[in-house]
């Protein structure tokens, strides 16, 4: 258990009367593109926000790099980027970034070098003094991207990174996260775009408030004679959907 | 610490680069104050007309002669009713014997008093004229040598001297000190209400929140921001009326400033806990009329001990109460600080407890 970067222990959680977590175990290895897939209200959002330490899990338990969250300090150590763009509009990219990365605590001497590292990372090196009130979508979620690689952190936690973005900004996204992969990077990506699945290392699919199927999508494909991630996510979902009735 | 000052860094640009709202909070407040004086000082006198039915002569010279009224004689009651009904007077004055029977049209209040000061002080004047006439007659009769000698008793000169301000002083000057808390207050609480609202719709709050940031580094960051914001705005409020309006400040402007500060800080911590409640800006504005409006009746600007008991009590929960007190003290009575000490301690515990709810409300978003 001490070799995972991310392990929940039968995380149940819930908003009043809703079970949205319902006994979710889940270990991410180090240095290694987990996507976490699920259908739009299942939960995948709370996932994120259980492992931040936003909400507090009814019972079980939830660990990053050993240490059990919410912890105020380790989130020095995480990249975040949630579904919305979260930026503030009246400040440039440039003013952002340099908020940001005094929020986690980078060095000042540091700074300057790291801003333009992620600002070349995400291609918009050319437009950081700009408003972002005056961005594009696209470049908003670029500059959010840029936000949540701040820092260096060694796990990034990344809510639907390429909504909205257009194919040619999509692979190049995807072509970052796996350099950054094989830096040795963690990477937990949400998404619902099924041919995004095909990109990560391990497919991760939360149907009903718990973690149905988890592994390498190769091996997934084979254990159900399928040639894609959405014919097996869907054969998943409603082999789940007889459980339940049969219950 | 460093993240404290680079919250108030962000939260200071961000409203400076907002150049409406920079706008209506330094310009806002000097327009109202502008057409404040303009009001109040306008001719505070009245104009009455009276119709006077059967009233003696002697007595309707009086009356003529007090500053703003004038007499209409009518005939009969009826044609007086019908005057006073199409507006033509003001009111109605008619003798029945010994005894007067007055109606007054009161749609003005102000009109109505300054009938029944005119009238009483009239049918005093008329008293002490026939006493004197009666008594220069006795006077007459008597020997000389009681020494009484009315003529040459000159009326009396009263001297007037103002401790605050001079013979124009007025309404206006009595609200300004607690106006310029209420604007304060007012700007402050809205403005920081929004943008913290704007933190957590637009999910800024949320990815701030994301980052180590301890929670009260959030809150005294945009405390420290404000509080900057409040000392400009108030030296603005507190020079223009000084040398705009050429209104008298006893105490120290230094003072005033102090005490706005603070109240600043309230009114921010207010604003910030109020924003939890609301979804939308819309329901942010909606705490206008129940949290800013009632302020202003309980702020001192109706004098609190004319109220009712129960009603006064209200007053003892509301920021601006104790920010009026101070600076009217400041203002008019040139107090110091530390005499003005017990209204601004009680700000400050309104303000310790009020941060303290909005650290521990931060952790609806996040847990530690």
């Amino acid at each position: 258990m001490t070799t995972s970067v991310v392990s929940m222990n039968n995380v149940i959680k819930k908003f009043g009367d809703q079970v949205v977590l319902n006994g979710f175990d889940f270990e991410i290895k180090p240095g290694v593109i987990v996507g976490l897939i699920g259908p739009s209200g299942s939960g995948k959002s709370t996932v994120i926000h259980v492992l931040l330490g936003m909400e507090k899990a009814q019972s079980g338990e939830a660990f990053v790099f050993g240490n059990s969250m919410p912890n105020r300090r380790l989130l020095g150590r995480i990249g975040y980027m949630a579904q919305t763009d979260a930026l503030y509009e009246r400040l440039t990219g440039r003013e952002n970034l340099q908020f940001f990365a005094e929020m986690k605590g980078i060095e000042p001497s540091l700074i300057k070098k790291q801003i333009d590292h992620v600002s070349q990372v995400v291609d918009l090196a050319s437009d950081l003094d700009k408003r972002t009130s005056g961005y594009s979508g696209g470049m908003k979620r670029r500059l959010s991207l840029a936000i949540s690689l701040l820092g260096d952190g060694d796990l990034l936690i990344l809510d639907e990174p390429t909504v909205g973005v257009d194919p040619a900004l999509r692979r190049s996204i995807w072509k970052e996260l796996h350099r950054l992969r094989d830096n040795g990077k963690t990477i937990l990506v949400t998404t619902h775009v099924m041919d995004e699945a095909e990109l990560v290392d391990d497919v991760a699919m939360l149907i009903a408030g718990k973690l149905q199927e988890y592994g390498q999508p190769a091996r997934l494909k084979e254990k159900y004679h399928e040639d894609t991630i959405e014919n097996i996510f869907l054969k998943v979902e409603s082999q789940n959907e007889t459980n339940v009735s049969h219950i | 610490m460093r993240r404290t000052l680079a919250i108030s860094k962000r939260v200071t640009l961000e409203l400076i680069r907002d150049k409406r709202t920079l706008m209506l909070m330094f310009l806002a407040p000097i327009l109202i104050l502008i057409l404040m004086k303009l009001v109040f000082s306008a001719n505070t006198t009245v104009d009455v007309k009276i119709a006077t039915v059967n009233v003696s002569d002697s007595l309707v010279q009086q009356i003529d002669k007090m500053k703003g009224i004038k007499t209409v004689d009518y005939g009969s009651k009826e044609s007086a009713r019908s005057s006073l009904n199409k507006e033509n007077v003001d009111g109605i004055i008619q003798t029945k014997g010994n005894d007067f029977y007055v109606t007054y049209a009161n749609t003005d209040p102000s009109k109505t008093a300054a009938t029944k000061a005119a009238l009483n002080s009239s049918i005093l004047v008329n008293n002490l004229s026939d006493l004197k006439k009666a008594l220069t007659k006795i006077q007459k009769q008597m020997p000389n040598n009681l020494g009484i000698n009315y003529s040459s008793n000159a009326k009396p000169k009263i001297h007037n001297d103002y401790i605050y301000g001079n013979s124009k002083t007025n309404f206006f000057d009595k609200m300004l000190p607690i106006l310029m808390g209420f604007f304060v207050f007012f700007f402050v609480f809205l403005i920081s209400g929004m943008a913290l609202l704007n933190e957590r719709t637009s999910g800024t709050l949320g990815r701030l929140l994301a980052t180590p940031v301890r929670r009260g580094e959030i809150v005294f960051g945009y405390m420290l921001s404000y509080g900057f914001v409040a000392i400009f705005q108030t030296l603005l409020i507190v020079l223009f009326t000084v040398y705009g309006l050429g209104v008298e400040v006893v105490g120290n402007i230094f003072n005033i400033v102090i005490v706005n500060v603070v109240l600043a800080f309230v009114a921010l911590a207010f604003g910030i806990l109020m924003s939890t409640f609301a979804k939308t800006e819309f329901q942010m504005m909606q705490f206008i009329p129940l949290i800013v409006i009632p302020q202003i009746f309980f702020s001192g600007i109706i004098p609190l001990d004319t109220m009712a008991h129960w009603v006064q009590v209200i007053a003892y929960v509301l920021p601006l109460k104790y920010s009026g007190e101070a600076t009217t003290g400041i203002v008019m009575n040139g107090q110091s600080l530390l005499t003005v000490i017990n209204p601004i301690l009680i700000l400050l515990l309104f303000l310790v407890v009020l941060t303290g709810l909005n650290i521990w409300g931060l952790k609806r978003y996040r847990k530690v």
